[in-house]
């Protein structure tokens, strides 16, 4: 197997004094689709913002393509092909849409490129190119979002939460999205606290807990394992 | 008619250079969050750079223009963004407030440094043509300026919509960490915002410098016009902003050329623009507040009462020592000092306890040394009337502006500073143009002080009971109370507390303190005039109240020493007076971040000598830690050491005797003053299993 | 007639809408849930209802009168309480003088005829974090510091109480001790009104329950017939995660095929290995 577009190894974080992440392992291959689950307050966003460079890790690597890039700036390695989509709205509301747009281009990919690519697969949005994104519904900015995945063409792809406070069809629609740049074959780490959309198109999971990567294996394992655990604990 | 037309043009002109230095102001503003009081300082820099290049140098006045607009100016403004302005938007508004103010007042230290005073000129662009425009004479200069108001208009806006930097810059206001992910780089952003804001400070100087001339003042204050017309665009609209400058300087052209040429409206035309930025400040809405966060500031402990008795009453009996035999010219100079230490105890109360800045503090000095001077009641009562007019105009100041907070209540306190500067003070009933008054000294009890160094120990006296008073206000209900509305304005609310009146009541105490001493002050004198409270003023004296700790009473009195010695020592040396306000202003960038300044250090120096030479000391000298003897060291050293070393002493003494469970929050300040939480958990329990790890 | 009654309430921030006609109300001697997705309008209508935000449209009644235009410090006087989300804790004073001030700013100028709250280190008692009197606000951990934030509020013995995410931070222990506090209030004579994220509090000590959405309230009505109330599981409890994880999980597994069934037998050696099991909502 080629090297991991994705390893991290014995990563640790903290807020202040609260360790949340405690020796992190986790390996995505490349062209892989990996789900990252488990509950909230787990530490998966904090892993999610280490890797892209928001957070500094107490100790632990991270290797992006075989490369040590734990310390490096968060727009450097956004250049250098990560693409990050953090929980919440991702866009710039006070933007239209198609300045949003013209913005994604800093990842390498141009500008022209980025608005065809978006505008082909999101009409939508070709509709509302000059209206503020702070505007439009949730699920339309989650497009907006989602189109710098799209058109930027990726090395890695990290999506935070995708799902938060959206409605159920328009979730369905962004995982659509989702599977369809999977296809394409981009690299993909999906967070999210409910698995059932997200082990759809995922390859592979991972549960965390605790600040550690408990569990990896295919989606039917890990799903077999866990749901006993989350059941007993719900209990 | 065409004097009408005349003063039109006149206005456009002076409104396009006005527009073109605010859209610099509010490009920075909107984009790195920092409002740059330095912003026409750092004109004035650039018009005397280019004093320098073209007449000095001889270059030709456009190449010269091209030159520091197009390279000096950006490279000084992404220089001040790397090493002076990083981060700072995310500070409290009264951080940035300072650094900035010590921008300011480098620039000036810098200026004049370089370029000292003497008589230099700059003329007008294409000096020689000039047309007619319904039968009025333009000049080619105001012609240029015009047109490139426009030309930077329509430069500002291509840049913000059209190219993906300027998106950037946008984009960089809502969410820069967003911007960061995108790849985009906010710090390239924050430096081009700022190179680009320079640039037009510069731009708009130099425009302006063949009318105002080339002086160190004259062109900083300037940026009060720029600050109106930014205002008036609520820091965030570019085209309102030329509006704003259009607007006031047509306002200025029409009042010099129709208000009346005698009595006080003939003043009127000079303070247009500070009574402009007052209106469209009072005219701004309501600030939301900002809810979000558990910040403390961590302060020196507060000393208790008796520690601070004893502590007074060894600074008046040390004082009555050090001052015995001295020369009258060296007591006028103490008692300076301690009126200053006065006023900055004001500043204590309001910027240390309360959270506000106030750039125009000594102007409340000034109330209250007119008042004394004009009342001619040298006894206690008339001085307590000083202070309590002090205190009334503090409070209706603040009334105006109740609703506002940070930013707008400090440019509210600029714009009435510099009214009272150029047009109450110089007044005729007040000191007069040029004028000065006479001032009794003090009588107490019927006993009038006339040796002046009985005169500068009553002046400590009162330094002393003002500072117990307000340490006694600390440490009760209302000083808790200060602590709690500096901390969180919204919780506050959320209990019950009007914050509004109670932030006009806290100017009015802080304007009344500055009264007292603005009233002792002129009995030491004897004769005050407007030139004793220049707006001025209160910037060096609010950065030096920041580098020596404007959250401790020790912090006040080192500052008012050190402020007292500025002039002293930049008149003993004359070729560095420049650079002494530059080392000042660099102490205060470096400070700014931590309110408590050099005294923090001194109280740290006293909790070392404490644990290394306490006990024994102790052992030899039984009582002194009650009281303490500032004896003990060397008196042959140089004056100004000498004083400082004795209080060194007393601060130690004062950390040593407060509340021993709270000294320890001493530590781990290091720069951090205020340790933000953010609805984190950041407790000292393993509760890593209910951690948010997602915000 | 509600104490507090929420009526057609819109707030618009620019464009966007983040409370749209949000109706309805709290009872006196009750504990009211308010519950929905992230980005719902909870905390801007907590915000609406205290005064430190005015809505675009609607009113907010006290005992019938409406309030709308009344600023913050005023609501307080008429007892209304509020903890917030994101906290609001007096960072540079101690545990104990937070508590102090909020009883000086609730004495005031009626200090003499209204009782003055009760007294300070009774009321830490009460909530449980005497341990902490003397700690300054910013060194403790947050659990602690909503308790303060309670504890604060209580000194002005409020009629209203809003809770924004009370229990974040707490463990189970406290939590339990938290709901009891909550009861004891209700029983006390105050309305209780709490937006939280654990649902098992929320299930377990609400006497009412609104669910919104989008700024509109999609649902209102006792625990259990929120619990079953299918558009709120559509909307809400299976898709976001707010629910806890007991509902949501349920939820996301009854889509899915079958699996090895529940055995709570298993339950203490499986917690040892994924301590999932107490893992509680922590935001």
């Amino acid at each position: 197997m080629s090297v991991p577009i994705l390893e991290v190894v014995d990563l640790h974080a903290a807020y202040g004094r609260i360790e949340v992440l405690r020796g992190v392992d986790l390996a995505v291959p490349r062209g892989a689709v990996m789900a990252l689950l488990g509950p909230n307050g787990a530490g998966k966003s904090t892993l999610v913002k280490v890797i892209s460079g928001q957070k500094k890790a107490t100790s632990g690597d991270v290797h992006l393509g075989g490369v040590h890039v734990r310390g490096a700036q968060t727009e450097e390695l956004a250049r250098l092909g990560l693409c990050t989509v953090p929980e919440g709205r991702s866009v710039f509301p006070n933007l239209t849409v198609q300045e949003n747009l013209t913005l994604m281009s800093y990842a390498g990919v141009s500008a022209e490129a980025v608005l065809e690519t978006a505008f082909a697969y999101f009409p939508r949005l070709l509709e509302r190119r000059s209206q503020l994104a702070g505007t439009m519904s949730g699920g339309e900015q989650q497009m907006l979002a989602m189109s710098r995945a799209l058109a930027s063409d990726p090395a890695l792809l990290l999506l935070d939460e995708l799902s938060m406070g959206l409605a159920p069809l328009i979730v369905e629609e962004l995982y659509d999205t989702v599977g369809r740049i999977a296809a394409s074959g981009v690299t993909i780490l999906c967070i999210e606290q409910f698995a059932r959309t997200a082990l759809k198109v995922a390859d592979y999971a991972a549960v965390m807990s605790h600040g550690r990567v408990v569990a990896t294996g295919e989606p039917g394992e890990i799903l077999e394992t866990m749901s006993d655990v989350i059941l007993g604990g719900a209990a | 008619m065409s004097t009408f037309i005349a003063f039109t043009i006149f206005g456009l002109f002076s409104g396009a250079a006005y527009a073109i230095v605010a859209s610099g102001l509010t490009l920075t503003y909107t984009t790195t969050r920092v409002f740059n009081i330095a912003h026409g300082a750092l004109g004035m820099v650039m018009s005397f750079v280019f004093w320098d290049v073209s007449v000095r140098q001889g270059l030709p006045p456009l190449p010269a223009l091209l030159l520091v607009v197009g390279v000096i100016a950006p490279a000084t403004g992404w220089f001040i963004q790397r090493f002076v302005a990083r981060g700072l938007g995310d500070a409290p508004v009264s951080v940035s407030l300072v650094v900035t103010v010590a921008l300011l007042v480098a620039c000036i230290g810098t200026a004049q440094q370089i370029w000292p005073p003497a008589a230099r000129t700059v003329k007008p662009f294409f000096p020689n043509s000039s047309f007619t425009i319904a039968g009025t004479n333009v000049t080619a200069h105001q012609a240029l300026t015009i047109v490139l108001s426009g030309v930077v208009a329509a430069g500002l806006y291509g840049l913000l919509t059209r190219t993906r930097v300027g998106t950037a810059m946008r984009a960089s206001v809502d969410n820069p960490e967003l911007l960061r992910l995108f790849g985009g780089r906010p710090d390239t952003v924050a430096a081009l915002s700022w190179a680009i804001g320079t640039s037009l400070a510069a731009l708009g100087g130099i425009l302006l410098v063949s009318q105002v001339g080339l002086d160190y003042y004259a062109l900083t204050l300037l940026v009060i016009s720029a600050f109106a017309a930014a205002v008036f665009g609520r820091l965030k609209s570019l085209p309102l902003t030329f509006a704003g400058g259009m607007a006031l300087g047509l306002a200025e052209a029409y009042a010099k050329g129709y208000l009346p040429t005698d009595g006080l409206l003939s003043k009127v035309g000079n303070v247009i623009a500070p009574l402009f930025l007052f209106a469209v400040v009072i005219g701004m809405p309501q600030t939301q507040l900002r809810i979000g966060q558990v910040k403390g500031i961590v302060t020196a402990p507060v000393p208790s009462l008796r520690a601070s008795a004893g502590w007074g009453a060894a600074l008046v009996l040390g004082m009555a020592v050090y001052t015995a035999g001295m020369g009258e010219a060296d007591l006028l100079l103490l008692g300076t000092a301690a009126t200053y230490a006065i006023v900055m105890l004001s500043l204590v109360l309001l910027t240390g306890y309360g959270g506000h800045v106030s750039l125009g503090q000594f102007t409340f000095a000034g109330v209250g040394a007119l008042t004394y001077a004009k009342l001619d009641e040298p006894n206690l009562v008339g001085l307590l009337v000083s202070a309590l007019v002090a205190g009334a105009v503090g409070a209706l100041v603040a009334l105006p502006v109740i609703r506002l907070t940070g930013l707008y209540l400090a440019l509210a306190t600029l714009a009435f500073a510099v009214l009272m500067d150029k047009l109450v003070f110089q007044a005729d009933f007040a000191f007069g143009f040029g004028g000065a008054l006479t001032a009794e000294r003090l009588s107490i009890l019927g006993t009038r002080i006339e040796s002046t160094q009985g005169y500068v120990l009553v002046m400590v006296v009162f330094f002393v009971l003002t500072a117990i008073a307000l340490l006694t206000l600390r440490r009760g209900v209302l000083g808790r109370l200060l602590i709690a509305l500096r901390d969180s304005p919204a919780a506050c609310g959320t209990l019950g507390l009007d914050a509004r009146w109670f932030r006009v009541g806290l100017f009015g105490l802080s304007a009344a303190i500055a009264g007292l001493a603005g009233g002792l002050f002129a009995g030491l004198r004897g004769t005050i005039g407007a030139a004793d409270f220049q707006f001025f003023s209160s910037l060096t004296l609010l950065l030096f109240a920041v580098v020596f700790g404007v959250t401790s009473v020790t912090g006040a009195l080192l500052g008012g020493y050190g402020l007292m010695q500025l002039p002293v020592q930049q008149s003993e040396n004359p070729g560095v007076a420049g650079l002494l306000f530059v080392v000042i202003s660099v102490a205060a960038i470096l400070l700014a971040r931590n309110p408590n300044g050099i005294a923090s250090y001194v109280f740290r120096l006293g909790r070392l000598l404490e644990e290394r030479y306490g006990t024994q000391v102790r052992a030899r000298v039984p009582d002194l830690a009650g009281l303490g003897l500032p004896g003990r060291r060397d008196r042959s050293a140089a004056t100004s050491a000498q004083d400082e070393d004795v209080w060194d002493e007393d601060a130690d003494n004062l950390a040593l005797i407060g509340d021993p469970g709270h000294t320890r929050s001493l530590e781990g300040t290091d720069g951090s003053p205020a340790s933000r939480v953010d609805g984190r958990p950041e407790g000292p329990e393993g509760r890593g299993a209910h951690v948010a790890a997602r915000g | 007639m509600s104490l507090l009654e929420v009526d057609h309430v819109v707030v618009q921030f620019g464009g966007v809408t983040a409370v749209n006609e949000a109706t309805f109300g709290a009872e006196a001697g009750t504990i009211t849930g308010l519950i929905g997705p992230n980005g719902a309008g909870k905390t801007t209508c907590f915000n609406v209802i205290s005064g430190l935000q005015r809505p675009t449209r609607g009113q907010v009644r006290l005992d019938g009168r409406a309030v709308t235009r009344m600023p913050v410090h005023r609501r307080s006087k008429r007892g209304v309480g509020r903890t917030f989300q994101r906290l609001e804790a007096f960072g540079s004073l101690t545990v104990r003088e937070n508590v102090r001030v909020a009883r000086d700013i609730a004495g005031g100028a009626r200090g003499l005829v209204r009782r003055s709250g009760a007294d300070v280190d009774a009321l830490l008692e009460r909530v449980g974090i005497a341990a902490y009197a003397d700690e300054r606000a910013d060194s403790i951990p947050t659990g602690t510091a909503r308790l303060l934030e309670l504890a604060r509020c209580l000194a002005g013995s409020p009629r209203l109480l809003l809770l924004d995410e009370p229990s974040s931070g707490l463990d189970e222990t406290e939590t339990d001790a938290f709901g009891e506090l909550l009861r004891d209030l209700a029983s006390d004579g105050v309305a209780v009104l709490m937006v939280e994220h654990d649902m098992d509090l929320v299930m377990g000590v609400c006497d009412t329950i609104h669910v919104l959405d989008f700024g509109t309230v999609i649902a209102s009505g006792e625990p259990a017939d929120i619990r079953t109330d299918p558009l709120v599981q559509k909307a809400y409890l299976g898709y976001s995660d707010e629910g806890g994880e007991g509902d949501s999980w349920d939820a996301t597994l009854a889509d899915l095929p079958p699996v090895a069934h529940l055995d709570r037998g298993h339950e203490d050696d499986l917690t040892t290995v994924l301590p999932i099991a107490d893992g509680r909502s922590a935001r």
